[in-house]
This record gives C-alpha cells, sequence and structure tokens, in this order.
C-alpha cells in the first residue's frame, strides 16, 4: 500500500542488475564510475576477503555500494568523492609507481587501508561493505545469500523449537 | 466493513490524536462505549502486508519510527550549551505507533514502584515522588489490557510482581538456549528467573495466528499478526463500531480553545499538507511522551500564553530517557538465538531500590540477542575484535550464532531540567518548531548502570560464557521509551494532569500516555501506558455520560 519510494527504487534498480549478472551481461554502474568502482572492490575485497569462502566479491559488495549512493544514500556521495581522492593521494604517497589500487599486490592494499583505517572515509566503506555482504540481497550484494549462509544465518519466515543447542539439550527449565 | 468517515462540520464526541499504545486502546474504549471519535494520527495507516524482512530498511532507516529529515529534533545535555541536530529520541509513527514496532515486553509495574518517594525518601537533583496512584488502582487495567491485547507470560512465575486478579491468557512462548542457559544460572545464584512476559501470541488468539518465530520482532512489524500491536487487536474492534475513523497523515499542530478556556478541537496537516480543523466536544492526546509535550506548547493562545494546560510551567519537563545496557557472552555452541522473539527470560531480583548500595535504582535484566545479521557485524562484536580482514570476517562469522545478550532496563529519575522544548530556529518540514530535546542522566542512574553490568556479567560467567564484553557504563543512547513530560499528579501546582489525565487547567481536555508518568520504574513502559489508557478511559467515559465534560 505505502512503500517508501527509495526502497521501490533500489529493488528495482537491484533486481535489474541481479538479472543482468545472471544473464551473463556486463552490469553498468548507475553511480560509480568504473575506475572507483574497480578501487572500492579491490578494497571491498581486503575488508571481507574470499580465502576462507565467499566474501565480498562475491557477494558482490561495490554493487550493494553502487545501489546504496544511487538511491537511498545519495548524501554519501561526496564523502565517497573525497573518500576515493584521499585514497589516490595515499597510494602515490606509499606506492608511487603504481597505476591503481587494483594493480597493487594484497599486502600492499592492507598497507593502504592500515592508513586509512582511522579516517571517517573508511568507517563509512567499511559500514557499506558489510551491508554489501550482510543486508538483503535486493539491494544488489549478499549475492545468492552468501554472507547470510557464510554467519550461518537462515532467512525463513517459520521455525520450531528447538532453535539451538542450548535449548535442545535443556533439563530443568519450564517450557 | 466500511470504515466510517465524520465530515469536518461536524462536532465528533471525541478527538483522540495519535493512534498508537494508548490512541489505540482510547478509541476503542470510546467507540465501543458509544461515543463517536475521529482518531487522528501523524504517519501512514500500514498493514501486515506492508512490512518486510529487512534490516537495512527497518533498522538503519526511518522504517516504521520518526524520519529526522522531516521531523529533525536537537539535541544539548544541558541549557548551557548549543542544542545539535541528532535523532535523540524515536517513537512509532503509524497507526499502532511504537507498538507495531516494539520488542513486546510487557512488564507490570510493581506495587512499590508508585511510591518509591515514601519508601525511598528525597534524591538531591531529582524529583522523586509518588504517584497518585496504586498498583491496586492499576491491576483491573494491567489485567483488562493483557486479555484485550494478548498476553503471553506465566502469572505468579516473578515472585516481585504485585497481586494479579487472573492468570496471563496465553501460556508463555518456548525458552530460547538464551533463557535455558539464564534461568539456570540465576537459580544456582539464588535468584528468580521466569517467563518474560510479551505482547507476542504463543497460540492463537482471537483471529489471530500464533508466532512463527521468525525473529523479526525489534524494530519490525509482525506479518503474522502475532504481535500484540493496537493495530491488530483493539483498533479493529474501535472500527468496527461504525463509529471510529481512524484518520492516518494527519499532523496535529494545534489544539483549539475558545473564551471559556474550553478545547473545541484540533488543527491538522492532512497528507496534501492542506490545514484542516476537526471540531470536538473533548480532547484527548495520546500522541507519546514528547509529541503531546511538543502539541500543548505549541498550542498557545491568549488564555494559555505559556502552552496548553501549562499554567504549572510543568509541561515538557521532567523528561525520563530509555536507560539501560548490554552485556554480551561468546557460547562453545550456536546458540542461533536470531530465532524467535527476542526475550523468552527475566530476572527482577535487582529491581527494587536499596540504599545501602549508596544510590537511588535498580534494574531488571533480560537474556536476548539484541541484533540482526549486518548490525551485529557492525556493532556487535567485542571492542578488542578486528574492524577488517580475514580475522573480522571469521570473527563475525563464528560469533552471530554464537552470542546471546543481557540486557539491562534501569531507572531514569525525574529531573526537572531535563525537557522537551520548541527549538528556537529548526523548524520541520511543515513549518513547526522541531522538538529540541534537553538531557543529562542524574549521577544515580549512572551508578545503577555500573552497578547492574557488574550483576549482567557476574550471570554471564555463571552461564559459562567464553568471553564476555559489553556497553561502557555511561552509554546513553537514543531514548524509545518516552516518559513524564506531563506528570500526573493531586496538586495542579506540581503536575499537568490529574490521576485520570485530565488536565487540571483544561475541563475537556486529556492527556494520556507515557507523558504521565511519575517515575520510570525499570523501563518497559507499555504495559502502564495501555493500564493507564484503560483506566483513564473508564473515567472519560463516566464523566461524558453524566454530562461532566
Amino acid at each position: 500500500m505505502v512503500a517508501l519510494p527509495w526502497v521501490l527504487a533500489a529493488q528495482q534498480h537491484a533486481g535489474a542488475a541481479v538479472k543482468a549478472v545472471a544473464d551473463g551481461r556486463a552490469v553498468t554502474f548507475e553511480y560509480l564510475a568504473p575506475d572507483a568502482a574497480r578501487t572500492l572492490a579491490a578494497l571491498a575485497a581486503e575488508i571481507i576477503p574470499s580465502d576462507d569462502g565467499p566474501g565480498a566479491t562475491e557477494a558482490g559488495a561495490v554493487y550493494f555500494i553502487d545501489r546504496a549512493l544511487a538511491t537511498f544514500d545519495q548524501e554519501k556521495r561526496e564523502p565517497y568523492q573525497q573518500g576515493l581522492c584521499q585514497i589516490d593521494a595515499l597510494r602515490s604517497k606509499l606506492f608511487a609507481a603504481s597505476p591503481s589500487v587494483e594493480a597493487l599486490s594484497r599486502e600492499q592494499r592492507r598497507e593502504l587501508i592500515r592508513a586509512l583505517e582511522s579516517s571517517e572515509f573508511f568507517d563509512l566503506l567499511r559500514t557499506h561493505v558489510v551491508l554489501g555482504f550482510l543486508a538483503n540481497p535486493e539491494y544488489g550484494g549478499n549475492r545468492e545469500q552468501a554472507g547470510w549462509t557464510y554467519i550461518g544465518f537462515d532467512d525463513q519466515m517459520s521455525f520450531e523449537p528447538p532453535f539451538g543447542y542450548y535449548d535442545a539439550h535443556k533439563d530443568e527449565v519450564q517450557n | 466493513m466500511s470504515r466510517p468517515a465524520f465530515p469536518l462540520t461536524e462536532e465528533v464526541d471525541f478527538l483522540v490524536i495519535g493512534a498508537g499504545a494508548s490512541g489505540g486502546v482510547m478509541a476503542k474504549e470510546l467507540a465501543t462505549s458509544g461515543f463517536r471519535v475521529v482518531v487522528l494520527e501523524q504517519g501512514p495507516y500500514l498493514t501486515d502486508s506492508d512490512y518486510a524482512h529487512d534490516e537495512l530498511k527497518y533498522t538503519m532507516q526511518p522504517g516504521l519510527t520518526n524520519d529526522p529529515k522531516q521531523q529533525p529534533i536537537t539535541f544539548r545535555k544541558s541549557e548551557h550549551e548549543p542544542a545539535k541536530l541528532r535523532k535523540a529520541i524515536q517513537y512509532g509513527r503509524q497507526v499502532g505507533g511504537g507498538s507495531v514496532h516494539f520488542t513486546g515486553n510487557y512488564w507490570r509495574f510493581h506495587e512499590d514502584d508508585f511510591r518509591e518517594r515514601s519508601l525511598f525518601g528525597a534524591v538531591a537533583g531529582a524529583d522523586l515522588a509518588d504517584w497518585p496512584i496504586r498498583y491496586q488502582d492499576l491491576e483491573p487495567f494491567y489485567t483488562k489490557a493483557e486479555y484485550e491485547l494478548g498476553i503471553s507470560g506465566l502469572g505468579g512465575a516473578n515472585p516481585f510482581e504485585g497481586p494479579r486478579s487472573k492468570p496471563y491468557p496465553l501460556p508463555p512462548l518456548p525458552v530460547k538456549s538464551s533463557g535455558v542457559l539464564f534461568e539456570r544460572a540465576t537459580r544456582k545464584m539464588g535468584l528468580h528467573p521466569f517467563p518474560a512476559p510479551m505482547a507476542i501470541l504463543s497460540q492463537p488468539y482471537q483471529d489471530r495466528s500464533a508466532c512463527m518465530h521468525c525473529g523479526f520482532c525489534e524494530f519490525f512489524g509482525c506479518e503474522m499478526r502475532a504481535k500484540s500491536s493496537t493495530l491488530v487487536s483493539v483498533i479493529p474492534v474501535a472500527e468496527a463500531t461504525g463509529r471510529c475513523e481512524i484518520r492516518p497523515n494527519s499532523y496535529v499542530r494545534s489544539i483549539e480553545v475558545n473564551g471559556q478556556g474550553r478545547v473545541t478541537g484540533a488543527i491538522y496537516f492532512d497528507a496534501q499538507r492542506r490545514e484542516l480543523f476537526q471540531r470536538a466536544r473533548a480532547v484527548v492526546v495520546c500522541a507519546n511522551g514528547v509529541e503531546s509535550a511538543k502539541l500543548l506548547l505549541l498550542s498557545k493562545s491568549t488564555l494559555f500564553p505559556n502552552g496548553l494546560a501549562n499554567s504549572s510551567g510543568l509541561v515538557g519537563t521532567h523528561l525520563m530517557w530509555d536507560l539501560g545496557l548490554l552485556a554480551e557472552g561468546l557460547f562453545e555452541h550456536p546458540a542461533n538465538e536470531y530465532k524467535s522473539v527476542q526475550v523468552t527470560r527475566v530476572i527482577h531480583d535487582f529491581y527494587a531500590s536499596d540504599a545501602r548500595r549508596g544510590f537511588y535504582g535498580g534494574g531488571g535484566i533480560d537474556a536476548r540477542f539484541n541484533f540482526y545479521p549486518a548490525g551485529f557485524a557492525l556493532a556487535g562484536l567485542p571492542p578488542d575484535a578486528p574492524k577488517w580482514g580475514l580475522e573480522f570476517k571469521k570473527t563475525f562469522g563464528h560469533y552471530f550464532t554464537r552470542t546471546i545478550s543481557l540486557l539491562s532496563h534501569t531507572t531514569s529519575l525525574a529531573v526537572p531540567s531535563n525537557t522537551v522544548t520548541l527549538d528556537p530556529e529548526v523548524r520541520d518540514a511543515w513549518g513547526l518548531p522541531a522538538v529540541r530535546i534537553t538531557y543529562s542522566p542524574h549521577p544515580d542512574d549512572m551508578a545503577t548502570h555500573r552497578w547492574v553490568m557488574d550483576r549482567q556479567r557476574e550471570i554471564l560467567e555463571q552461564m559459562g560464557a567464553k568471553k564476555i564484553w559489553g556497553d561502557p557504563v555511561d552509554t546513553v543512547d537514543t531514548s524509545n521509551h518516552l516518559m513524564g513530560t506531563c506528570r500526573m499528579g493531586k496538586d495542579p501546582a506540581k503536575s499537568v494532569v490529574d490521576p485520570w489525565g485530565r488536565a487540571h487547567d483544561v475541563p475537556n481536555l486529556f492527556i494520556v500516555d507515557g507523558s504521565n508518568f511519575v517515575t520510570s520504574a525499570r523501563q518497559q513502559p507499555t504495559a502502564t501506558i495501555q493500564a493507564l489508557a484503560y483506566r483513564a478511559a473508564d473515567h472519560i467515559t463516566r464523566l461524558a455520560r453524566s454530562a461532566e465534560l
């Protein structure tokens, strides 16, 4: 009946992108420039890496960031533009010969994040990457529920007791 | 069923402002007593098909609560500092109000809550007072609320609760892992755990189905209609009378008065932001502990230059906060606490004030889980957990199903300088002054935080937690419980409303919601808000029938 317009917009936008990926078509970003998207994806892959199973990359966290900036989090565009400049400046300072964040080795990317991690922008990026891993797939991330599967969250409308180990092993407690 | 629609030209018997925990009850009671009622609700009229399990929308965006982009709030710790924009208070903003998105905790206040000043004495820097009513006055209405709304619990299981005339209408919900470990540990410690009283159906009740244990209660609307909001319980009864119109998207800006000092109705903005006037023989304000005070302060007139019903100067003062802290523990096996209702076990052993501690206050503690997936990874981990990288990922991956929280619900003293006022500069999207909150906790409230946190940690240890962490003890977060800004009392110089919610200054104006609270008890105000609403409605009905309004 009544739905907030930004939610509908985000869902439509995300739905189209997910379908395009499923169809094997290249996905265009609605807000992020391609090089910005590559930089953010490279950093996201170190914030939630894929060493022990699907991480930010497989979950499509950068697509979540694009949806957010294109729809409900437009006020964060300016901090992102500034953050990307900050990242580029840090990269030039730390790795003068490198052409891009994407071209850095994983250890170099981690060094870059260590230099960035106390900044306000890193808080924002980290928040968005986590959301891109664990928020609802309708927003473009958490593809095939990669994040939920990793943490053991089962997305169901109903459960039956026992719910966990300890209530399955209860003794003296009531009901 | 066709919903009635009263023309603006018609003077209805009652105008109720706010369709939340209190307003929904008020509307049902007045309409079923034969009166014609219009309820003005600032938020939309949503139903179960409008909800979703969407953590981002409902816990990180306004979702079902007030939107600070539309209605900014400013905050300052004292009147000596400038107020800055901050969503300091949060309330449900739709038909059903906070009863739609609340966790469902439904504690009755204890007998002693109504007479703490007599029992404890004065507290320096605060205005600790006895209520003008006793638990016994409210008991029949607690019972009525439990039966009309549908509350699950085990009567008599809480040894600290006052006498009850009836058991709960529904048995408790099934215990979760947190409840099992909490009950076992607290019993071993000589304490008295009991099944949480919850406004969530453990079995089908009236025409609603039982809880399916999906786990999306706190901050979410219930798709199963198992959460006992006023939206799914009493409001349909009110509408079925054919005498009650719930008018959503209707934001009141002023209650009007005539030359005799009686209220005549209210001016409100409709969905198109047109200003309309609804006439009524009497007005009942149920807009919540912040919005009710704001509306009275906005309703200035020649007769009431400081705001309506404010001859005492007390409207908006004595604001009490939603205090309490989270302690968390990591356990060996998956507890899967994200499933089912948040809370299944509670203790009230530390509820009463004890002067030997050296400060006023106490608290209840419940066993729960307080997070959804992303919020847990962002804000639920121990402070020493890595913030990014493989170890960060492994930590939230391992901890999510194995973390159990204990939340305290503690006292907030009534301090006169903690207030709701109108911001002199900031305006909302309708051009009305923004709410300005001035709040600092009383030192005893922080001492209580600290003392109860030590108890929470002891219990987590006894429960077998492998690691324990928690909120810093000086945490004062957003307040979801809004209490105390139109206190009730017998003395018009020391209170805003009488013991039934009638404004001392205006015979046909009532204010009935959390603003009436004289003390904050130990949080969990909803049961008491609704019991007060039933009691006030009973009184108002009798006044109206005997032409005393």
